[in-house]
């Protein structure tokens, strides 16, 4: 059994969240690139071309790339060998409070959906707990952004549907919400499971790389398809037209009830900031 | 496409000339204010009490900036989601609100409103927080501290990078940019 102070855990998510607001990263910085290659309208090229001069202006001075620094979201990979000194819960809530006390990012998080105070400190995060073998801890955070959460669908589809209507419900929740979600986005889609799972999984991969393809060769082909389908909506960077409107369409399923096909998109705008860390 | 470099206030005639699509680098005063501060201006005017600046001629942007850090003049500062602000903004514009600025569509009702009271739409790109931050040179809070992020400032602009998404002719860029660029890809 492997000990893990819960400070050390705090200290690198810390910098991990401060870093991911600051830096958009490798990833997403060659998604821009080849979207900026892609476009066609004028219009569109010059959002990209303002994205990619605010991302250096962000990394450079060490400044959130977008204001809204999201809802701090986690992914807790924890091996079942690892004894955790501490409360691993708090230890990742102290991360993020630091994180966006100290990196001067937003507080945008309510204590309560319907009374709406502000906590202060952008905690709680919502973290999503796995228990895997091994004894290492892997953190993959995500800074969600509301504008973009706020377009996201889930429909439990009928087994009819099948495919195609998969493929229409991803669609259609771009066309109606993509121009407000700022993109050009990243379409995170969760096929199977449960309602909740299906949710979970599409937040999943949302914040996967839009270079990483499921490795599946069916769902690979799949969210190619779904791309080109996006980028002929037409919405285009910032919704103002253009022929690129997603950077990438990332697909997670999990097995499903015989009477069921739950369907969820998490649409990510192009702020896409994600980390990880392992101790 | 036309460009334009305009100066706060705005006039009708300003409004008028611009078309969705052209391409504007605004300098001079504007205010902030986002959901909350919309609800509670709207309710004051309800009140028949005054707005916390005036509004005559001026434009109003939709955001709630980032932490300033130390040395700056502001955190980033980008523009939220124009929607959500759609109940109240017709009234804002019955007394003289000449701009908005923010991104994403509107209702109906807000873009009868933008031609009868003739009011333009302006688009700053979503995102570009600390790119959008570089043109703001001045930023005081001027009412409602208590709303944090979401209080009113007072911002000195300069060559704001912005672009016509809604005319007061009744043009929608989210409406006609996508019809031009459908099955293009």
């Amino acid at each position: 059994m492997r000990t893990v102070k819960a400070e050390a855990i705090t200290e690198a998510l810390a910098k991990v969240a401060m870093n991911a607001n600051y830096d958009i990263g490798s990833d997403m910085l060659k998604a821009f690139d080849e979207a900026l290659a892609a476009e066609k309208s004028e219009a569109g090229k010059e959002v990209i071309r303002q994205i990619q001069e605010n991302a250096s202006i962000a990394r450079r001075e060490c400044v959130p790339y977008c204001q809204d620094t999201g809802f701090a979201v986690v992914f807790a990979e924890v091996g079942q060998d690892v004894h955790v000194e501490g409360n691993l819960t708090d230890a990742i809530n102290a991360g993020i409070r630091k994180a966006y006390g100290e990196g001067y990012l937003r507080k945008s998080i309510l204590n309560d959906p319907i009374q709406r105070k502000n906590t202060g400190d952008n905690t709680p995060a919502v973290i999503h707990y796995d228990v895997v073998p091994g004894d290492k801890i892997r953190l993959t955070y995500g800074a969600k952004g509301g504008g973009s959460e706020n377009m996201s669908k889930q429909a439990m589809l009928k087994p009819a549907d099948g495919l195609e209507g998969v493929k229409k419900f991803v669609i259609e929740a771009v066309s109606v919400g993509g121009a407000n979600a700022c993109p050009p986005l990243v379409i995170g889609v969760g096929i199977g499971g449960t309602f909740e799972k299906s949710c979970i999984l599409s937040k999943k991969a949302a914040m996967r790389s839009p270079h990483h393809r499921n490795p599946d060769p069916f769902y690979a082909a799949l969210e190619d398809e779904l791309k080109d389908s996006l980028n002929k909506l037409g919405i285009g960077p910032m919704g103002l037209g253009g022929t690129v409107t997603v950077l990438g369409v990332n697909i997670e399923t999990y097995p499903c009830h015989l009477v069921a096909l739950p369907v969820a998109v998490n649409i990510n705008c192009h702020a896409d900031r994600h980390g990880e860390m392992e101790l | 496409m036309a460009e334009y470099s305009l100066k706060t206030p705005l006039s009708d005639g300003d409004v008028e000339r611009l078309k969705i699509g052209d391409a504007v680098r605004l300098s001079g005063v504007i205010y902030t204010a986002r959901d909350a501060a919309h609800k509670r201006m709207v309710e004051g005017l309800d009140k028949g009490q005054p707005l916390p600046f005036d509004i005559k001629g001026t434009l109003v942007y939709y955001v709630g900036p980032s932490p300033t850090k130390p040395g700056n003049v502001i955190g980033s500062a980008g523009p939220t989601t124009a929607y959500r602000m759609d109940p109240y903004a017709p009234r804002l514009m019955e007394i003289g609100m000449k701009g908005m600025i923010a991104k994403g569509k509107r209702s109906d009702a807000v873009k009868e409103a933008m031609k009868k009271h003739k009011v333009v739409y302006l688009g700053a790109t979503g995102g570009a927080a600390a790119l959008i931050a570089k043109c703001i040179k001045k930023c005081d809070i001027i009412a409602y501290e208590d709303l944090g992020p979401e209080a009113v400032r007072r911002l000195e602009v300069e060559d704001l990078p912005l672009i016509v998404v809604g005319d007061c002719h009744g043009g929608d860029l989210y409406i006609e940019g996508r019809k031009a660029w459908e099955n293009k890809a």
